[in-house]
């Protein structure tokens, strides 16, 4: 089911949270909300799920706009609400039982879907526990079974993985990912190697506009302009190395990275480098120790992005 | 109207399970009792067979109770964000209203159907008029829906539950009293006017077994006036957050 947000625009009194924002989410796509805090990521995905009314522009589910039809839009949507709010004084089983009834499914069908739920959360030992004595992982994965008990298209989860250890940070993304194959996924957060780990696509949001759209390779490229290799060459003077590598065909540029140390910092044009390096040190007997490709993380992408 | 039953039935259960019903219907029952039965100036003063002592005194500790049962339905959920989830949920801002309000006053029901002894004793002791005293229950459960859309509306408006069980109070004791005895300075129209807001004026023509459509406009009105200002303020959410 695909997501059309169309020129998207929320203000709160005054101050504009999310400013005249437009994009489209595929079916089976997974993509990941970006942004600073207080960038309007959270504002966004309230919008999609109707809990508030767009003041311009008008959001899409399945062609059906959730102005004219937000009650059958809904119906499509698990959403997964930032801070995850839960009724504490319900045990985990009578919440989900009471969710899958509101969502509408058919009261034969409830048993067997909490149970399921439950089975895939991993909650079989918490079921009957209220939910306020759950620790917050376990709260966490209560949250992600409520959003997901009426096997919704469209997926809408904000923060999944915050408050999680490690070890459950990887069970909720290999769970998103496997999701992903065929419903549409949209999903927020702070922690960046968790968008490069999950995500098709990549949304970076800014004082409530959309600042940048693509998967991670393409923003990557885009930041960075040109491959960078860090190498190190020992057994020869410095100097003499930094001459020979700007000869160099596919070399654009050659900076010391640590003089000391014979490490260099080389722009380039292509891969063909690597080769050329290699024959370089051969010719001149010089010893290659390192040679690592310098990627720009994503984090700088982000910096470079918002920081202004 | 399958949602709103789903939202009562969670409601009535975080009644019951947080012990707020029990505690709620011992306590009502417990001074209603008290006051009906033992206090000196109770049933027996009066020497005759009617519940209307009864009716007074449950008229008065509803008047307490409804705000302290209302108090929580959407200060809480504001307050921890369960709105929010719950606002998600193919269902409407009126249907959760509308859920909570049906939830409330099937507890007052509840609390009520347990006096039930007394109409026996009250029929055993003389010649009880019936119809005075199913008008004098009708009345009870008015005032009970009047109050519940009211305190509804106070718990919708802040996240406190304090905040809300004191305005409903606040906005109850107008009714309650206040109007009647406005109306009592006052001469001519302004002074129709405040009479006929207080809720008490209302109240005793109605126990007093006269089933009047005035009475049923009345309390229709406040009801209906609870439950949109309901409404306009869970919109809110869309103005300021």
């Amino acid at each position: 089911m695909d997501i059309i947000i169309q020129n998207v625009t929320k203000s709160y009194g005054v101050q504009k949270a999310v400013d005249n924002i437009s994009f489209r989410v595929n079916t089976g796509e997974i993509v990941g909300f970006l942004g600073p805090n207080g960038a309007g990521k959270t504002t966004t995905m309230k919008i999609i799920t109707s809990y508030l009314a767009p003041d311009e522009g008008d959001v899409f589910i399945g062609g059906k706009s959730v102005r004219d039809n937000p009650v059958e839009t809904k119906k499509h949507i698990g959403y997964l609400p930032e801070n995850n709010p839960l009724y504490y004084d319900m045990p985990v089983i009578d919440y989900l039982e009471f969710c899958a009834r509101i969502q509408g499914i058919e009261k034969n069908r409830v048993e067997a879907r909490v149970a399921e739920m439950i089975r895939i959360t991993g909650l079989n030992r918490e079921k009957h526990k209220k939910i306020g004595e759950l620790s917050k992982g376990y709260r966490q994965r209560v949250g992600l079974a409520q959003a997901m008990i009426h096997d919704p298209q469209v997926l809408i989860l904000d923060e999944p993985t915050s408050g999680l250890d490690p070890n459950q940070i990887a069970e909720i993304r290999k769970l998103i990912r496997e999701l992903g194959r065929e419903k549409t996924v949209i999903l927020s957060t702070h922690i960046l190697p968790e968008v490069e780990a999950t995500c098709d696509r990549i949304f970076i949001i800014n004082k409530g506009r959309l600042i940048a759209d693509g998967t991670p390779e393409t923003l990557r490229k885009k930041a960075q302009g040109a491959d960078i290799l860090r190498v190190k060459i020992e057994d020869g003077n410095p100097d003499t190395i930094f001459k020979a590598l700007k000869t160099l065909e596919s070399v654009t540029m050659v900076e010391f990275a640590d003089r000391q140390f014979n490490r260099f910092n080389i722009h380039c044009k292509s891969e063909q480098v690597r080769r050329e390096i290699f024959t370089l040190c051969v010719k001149n007997n010089w010893v290659l120790t390192e040679m690592t490709p310098f990627e720009t993380k994503l984090e700088d992408i982000f910096r470079e992005l918002t920081m202004n | 109207m399958e949602k709103i039953w789903i939202i009562t039935k969670r409601e009535l259960n975080a009644y019951f399970d947080s012990l707020i019903a029990f505690i709620m219907i011992v306590l009502f029952l417990g001074f209603s009792g008290f006051f009906t039965w033992i206090s000196g100036n109770d049933i027996f003063m009066s020497g005759q067979a009617s519940l209307r002592p009864f009716f007074s005194i449950a008229y008065w500790t509803l008047f307490f109770f409804i705000p302290a049962l209302t108090m929580r339905t959407l200060a809480e959920e504001n307050k921890t964000g369960t709105i929010e989830m719950l606002l998600t949920k193919p269902v409407t801002d009126r249907q959760v209203i509308a859920g909570k309000y049906i939830a409330t006053l099937i507890l007052i029901a509840v609390a009520l159907a347990l006096t039930f002894p007394y109409v026996i004793t009250v029929a055993r002791l003389g010649n009880a008029d019936a119809g005075a005293i199913i008008c004098g229950y009708l009345a009870l459960m008015f005032i009970s829906a009047a109050y519940t859309s009211i305190g509804l509306f106070t718990s919708s408006i802040t996240n406190n539950q304090i905040v809300a069980f004191l305005s409903a109070l606040f906005i109850g004791l107008f009714f309650h009293i206040l109007f009647q005895i406005i109306s009592g300075g006052m001469e001519g129209l302004l002074g129709q006017i405040f009479n006929t807001l207080s809720m008490t004026v209302h109240f005793d023509s109605l126990s007093r077994g006269v089933l009047d459509l005035k009475d049923i406009v009345y309390f229709g009105s406040i009801i209906f006036l609870g439950l949109f200002f309901t409404e306009v303020s869970m919109a809110r959410r869309n103005a300021f957050n």
